[in-house]
């Protein structure tokens, strides 16, 4: 009890809301490094997951990378990637680009198997009557793999986000600041409520995120495609 | 059959058409197929599976590319036109429909008008024009997505949206071959029924020789290899099969297969004492005394057959009510083959079936008699 009390005390100090070491600052930190590693990671993932996930060619790969990227946990892809990016931009100050690299290769992975697979498992009779109708190729992309795998590509990119919130965390390490700035502070200088505090904000940060990404999974989802896991088919 | 003018349609001829899938000298797919398919007909593509039907009708489209030899439209070469213009040109229905599930009944069927971008207004009004046509309540089904759909409802759409754009020619790929047989024997008569309306050049694809024959103007029996077996009109392979292989095919019961020629409507129906739900069972009682067979068919206030009223079981006095009808057999449609309509009713053990219109309102009732007076071997099965 005395402890929460000293969480929220911690939330409450006016200084812990100014300054160059507030709590917005932080956490606009931890918002915008995360948004762009996720906009990046979409930018680079998707072309990829529809190309492959279009043509057939390809699949090979995108098995190798599901498998890379469920196997290696996501502390894991951040240890691995922030040395290597330390290596080969050997220079000081670069502030958030190497946990940014980092953050990027982490959320590549799930977009480009989710929007692979969501392609894939779209019936073939669909694409051929589409084909038969005249669809050229690319409106059969647009127009009819890509509303049908939506919910699919969607639920890669709600996964790549909540991992992406989670691990900006561990930016800090390399480049200091995000909400694992107060973390490390609060164990360095043997503050816990801080470290719980901060802790407590990147938790609901990316409960936020996934609620988030699950309210426009359904929006962006046709009513049509809801039907048939809610009413059944009839046939 | 008399030659009708039938504006809707187009003629489609194979000329040599070869296609294999593999290197030369693994057997084609279909091999060196020739034939004219007249404008407005439905040309009815049947063989064993693996015969290469499927290729064939998707060698019209562009689907199959032939690997020697030309198919025309009207005269053009498929070849003229983009493959992806060709196709807009021409329906396409295939047996698991293809509805986009993702997409509303109106807006499936509106997919080729927009593709050749038709105004809103346009397409709106053809949608409307369509889902009607297919018997589909536009206000009701309009906005409605394929997943809430019956099977045959789903069927319907997909017959509506081949027919979108009005193409001369529509292809079809087992249309009804997942559907059960009451269903597919409704199908069958509606999409006949529409074609005695649109007149387009139609060409069916099914592994079912009765559904050959009762669907099709003329039909193209193939064999394995893509080898036509014999192209003529239903009548004349069922009397002259060209060869032991379609003789084989067509099944030892040809004689009971020339049923299937003949349709309900062929025959002369009896019209039945019909009682209405509501009518006081007095005045039932006067006109089955006056009708004297003892039996009534009881309708509802659309016209539509409940069942049998038997005068024995009937209460004194009240009125009539729905639950008192017993079922009969399901109904006939004048467009449902002798042959069908023969096993409707053997199979429900009832010797009078009630015709039913499109709208499922009583035309009349077939007896079991007179569809055994067509099988009498001096008879001539009649053909409309
Ligand atoms: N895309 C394809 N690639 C290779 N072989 C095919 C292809 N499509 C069909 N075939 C072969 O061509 C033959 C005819 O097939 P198909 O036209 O589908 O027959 P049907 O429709 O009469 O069952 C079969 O032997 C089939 O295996
Ligand atoms: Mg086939």
């Amino acid at each position: 009890m005395e402890f929460l009390g000293e969480v929220a005390a911690w939330f409450s100090d006016p200084a812990s809301w100014e300054g160059r070491n507030s709590i917005p600052l932080r956490l606009w930190e931890h918002v915008s490094l995360s948004a762009t590693a996720l906009a990046l990671g979409v930018l680079i993932a998707l072309p990829i997951g529809l190309a492959i996930g279009h043509s057939g060619r390809g699949a090979r790969a995108a098995v190798a990378i599901t498998n890379i990227g469920r196997a290696i946990p996501s502390l894991g892809w951040l240890g691995m990637v922030l040395p290597i990016t330390l290596v080969l931009f050997e220079r000081g100050g670069l502030g958030f680009l190497p946990a940014l690299i980092a953050l990027v290769a982490l959320a590549i992975p799930p977009i480009v198997t989710n929007t692979y697979a969501g392609l894939r498992e779209v019936d073939r009779e669909l694409i051929d009557a589409a084909r038969g109708m005249g669809m050229g190729e690319r409106r059969i992309l647009t127009a009819v793999e890509v509303p049908i795998a939506l919910p699919v590509i969607l639920a890669g990119v709600r996964s790549s986000a909540v991992q992406v919130v989670a691990t900006a965390t561990l930016a800090a390490v390399v480049a200091g600041g995000t909400l694992g700035d107060f973390i490390l502070q609060g164990i360095f200088v043997r503050d816990l409520p801080r470290v719980f505090g901060a802790a407590l904000m990147v938790a609901v940060l990316a409960l936020a995120t996934e609620g988030l990404f699950a309210l426009l999974q359904r929006l962006a989802t046709s009513p049509g495609l809801r039907a048939a896991t809610d009413v059944g088919r009839t046939s | 059959m008399t030659p009708q003018a039938r504006p809707g349609g187009a003629v489609v001829t194979f000329e040599h058409v070869t296609k294999r899938y593999g290197p030369p000298g693994v057997p084609p797919a279909v091999d060196d197929l020739s034939l004219a398919i007249p404008a407005g007909e439905i040309c009815v593509l049947v063989g064993p599976s693996g015969c290469g039907k499927t290729t064939t009708m998707r060698m019209i489209n562009r689907l199959a590319e032939p690997t020697a030899g030309r198919i025309t439209i009207d005269g053009q070469d498929v070849r003229d036109l983009s493959a992806v213009e060709l196709r807009r040109g021409i329906g396409y229905v295939i047996q698991q429909v293809g509805l986009f599930p993702h997409l509303t009944v109106g807006e499936n069927v509106a997919i080729v008008p927009r593709l050749l971008r038709w105004p809103e207004p346009r397409i709106r009004e053809r949608v409307e024009e369509l889902l009607e046509l297919v018997g589909l309540e536009p206000g009701a089904y309009r906005a409605r997505y394929p997943a809430s759909l019956s099977g045959g409802e789903r069927q319907r759409v997909g017959v509506a949206r081949a027919l979108a754009a009005d193409p001369p020619v529509m292809l079809m790929d087992e249309p009804f071959g997942a559907v059960d047989p009451i269903l597919r024997d409704r199908l069958q008569n509606e999409l006949l029924r529409l074609q005695a309306k649109v007149g387009k050049t139609i060409v069916f694809v099914t592994h079912d020789v009765d559904e050959a024959i009762k669907m099709a103007d003329r039909v193209a029996i193939l064999r394995r290899g893509g080898v036509l077996a014999q192209f003529d009109t239903p009548e004349a392979i069922l009397s002259a099969p060209a060869s032991e292989f379609v003789e084989h095919f067509v099944g030892a019961d040809r004689g009971l297969k020339r049923l299937s020629l003949a349709k309900v409507r062929d025959l002369q129906l009896i019209q039945p004492l019909i009682v209405r739900v509501g009518e006081p069972r007095v005045e039932v009682r006067r006109r089955m005394e006056v009708d004297g067979t003892g039996y009534a068919l009881l309708v509802d206030a659309a016209d539509r057959p409940l069942g049998w009223v038997d005068s024995a079981e009937l209460a004194a006095d009240g009125t009539l009510t729905e639950e008192e009808a017993t079922p009969g057999a399901p109904p006939l449609q004048p467009e449902t083959t002798l042959r069908d309509a023969l096993s409707t009713l053997l199979g429900s053990s009832v010797q009078l079936g009630v015709v039913t219109d499109e709208r499922d309102r009583v035309l009349g009732l077939l007896s079991v008699d007179a569809i055994s007076e067509v099988l009498r071997p001096d008879a001539t099965a009649p053909r409309s």
